[in-house]
């Protein structure tokens, strides 16, 4: 059993250490170690996308009533409910865990298998809670920045987390088969045509899609798992200090939550990593930029 | 001729007066400030049909006149850059965060055409009266799914308070846009960035705005 154990923590040590070694040769962004890969997912993806998804899903849009589009997506939101609140309770959100599971017994029942939100009307607001996240409220760092064939962004946290969130996705237990895989692909489509919108706005806002969706999917993972306030208040010195004076230790890219990582890989002989970003986060940085 | 010149007059006066009152009201709280923003050009926007059409006109007329007196371009330039902002001239500064700025339009511009039905809600502030820089924080109630939350960083400025930061589902648009300001300058330095920049705006300029299907 211990023999067994340490075996198992060998492992994980050496796939940490290969983690950290490819890391450590990495190019600009040391949270994306590799992007090579990671850019050649992302064109496939959008080939996909392109080609198959985007009009699938605008024809979706254009095509069935809204009230179908809501239930739809509201009956597919209802059984991702009771996997949010399993992840509630599991990260200690008592009260919001519990909501999750009201609103799935609400919605299930009075709100007819889930085609009806009469929960959020109710009051009780949705939450979207997976498995990598509760891992990181557990402590387990993000990892680099990892895409996945068809699923989109993601980190090699969430990806380990990710056969959990598939063993805990209730409509994959759906029989008959045939109509489990329409209704996952009915699920995907009501997805991306909800996204239709932002998906238009980001390509006009970003200079490099890649770059922007990558910077930006890692901080909202990090604000899900660290929701806002936790570090509010601090976050604003942290830019500051990184404008006025290029110190080698802060990295513009290297946020201060990606601790572990970011850490190993600003290659600085950093004992307290903490340490300097407190001493940057004084008001004299904040001064230069605000005049 | 006096009439005229009367009524030049009056204009510049009038001018100058709004100037002011878009940067006058110092003392107005940093909250408050944001969310009459955020009300005044929701209301605009819900109730211009133009707008909801994508009258691109119209649309930037609205970002300019409502959120560009207090947003402080300059300073979200500077920390999008980060430390390659020190290392510009000052002519390469004021090209890159007009360039930034312009950009920033066409997406507020592109965001606001796509207002519906949402609904903001302002979270209590977690400030000090004393602070000099605080965060805002809203949320955005939509009608399928879970709220977007959107975050404001505003600092005091000499003109009153300015926002220097939005934060949109969790991520910061400053902080979003470093790493490609990075890359961009380490492939062709500050003036590869400025030219990618305004190459960029001259296509968003010559092209429609979306127009959302309902």
């Amino acid at each position: 059993m211990t023999h067994r154990t340490s075996k198992h923590l060998r492992n994980a040590a050496l796939a940490l250490g290969a983690t950290v070694l490819l890391a450590g040769c990495a190019g600009p962004n040391p949270r994306d170690p590799y992007e090579g890969f990671n850019r050649a997912m992302f064109s496939f993806n959008d080939t996909v996308d392109t080609y198959a998804l985007k009009p699938a899903a605008t024809a979706y849009r254009n095509v069935l009533p809204n009230f179908v589009q809501t239930g739809v997506n509201n009956f597919f939101g209802n059984l991702a409910d009771a996997w949010t609140g399993v992840n509630n309770l599991l990260q200690g959100h008592g009260e919001a865990g519990m909501s999750d599971v009201t609103r799935f017994a609400l919605n299930s029942t009075l709100g007819i298998v889930g085609l009806f939100d009469i929960a959020s009307e109710a009051g009780l607001q949705k939450h979207k809670e997976d498995f990598g996240q509760t891992l990181g409220t557990w402590g387990v760092p993000s990892g680099p920045y990892l895409m996945l064939p068809l699923l989109g962004p993601s980190t090699v946290r969430d990806t380990v987390a990710l056969p959990l969130d598939i063993k805990g996705d209730i409509w994959g237990y759906k029989e008959p088969v045939y109509i489990r895989n329409t209704g996952t692909a009915l699920r995907a489509v009501d997805q991306r045509a909800n996204l239709l919108n932002a998906t238009s706005l980001l390509e006009d806002a970003a200079l490099d899609r890649y770059e922007f969706i990558r910077d930006g999917f890692l901080q909202r993972r990090e604000s899900q798992i660290h929701p806002d306030g936790d570090d509010a208040p601090r976050k604003p010195s942290k830019d500051d200090s990184a404008e006025p004076e290029a110190k080698p230790e802060a990295k513009p890219e290297a946020k201060p939550e990606a601790k572990p990582v970011a850490a190993a890989q600003s290659s600085t002989p950093v004992s307290s990593e903490s340490a300097p970003k407190e001493l940057n986060s004084g008001a004299p940085a904040a001064a230069t930029v605000s005049q | 001729m006096k009439l005229i010149k009367q009524l030049i007059a009056l204009a510049t006066v009038a001018l100058a007066v709004n100037a002011h009152a878009a940067a006058a009201p110092s003392n107005e709280a940093p909250d408050v400030l944001v969310k009459r923003i955020s009300q005044e050009v929701i209301e605009t926007a819900k109730a211009d049909k133009a707008i909801q059409a994508g009258d691109q006109k119209k649309v930037l007329d609205l970002v300019e006149s409502k959120i560009l007196p207090y947003v402080d371009s300059q300073r979200m330039t500077a920390l999008a850059a980060g430390r390659f902002w020190r290392d510009a001239t000052p002519e390469q500064q004021k090209a890159l965060s007009d360039q930034f700025r312009t950009l920033l339009i066409f997406t507020y511009s592109g965001a606001l055409s796509q207002i519906k039905n949402e609904t903001v809600e302002f979270k209590p502030m977690r400030s000090d009266p004393s602070d000099n820089e605080v965060e805002v924080r809203s949320q955005v109630n939509v009608a399928r799914g879970e709220p977007i939350p959107l975050n404001y960083r505003v600092a005091k400025t000499p003109s009153g308070w300015k926002i220097y930061d939005i934060n949109v589902l969790g991520a910061w648009l400053v902080e979003t846009y470093k790493g490609t300001f990075a890359s961009e300058i380490s492939k062709g330095g500050i003036d590869g960035l400025i030219k990618t920049l305004t190459e960029k705006n001259k296509s968003l300029a010559n092209k429609p705005l979306k127009t959302v299907a309902k």
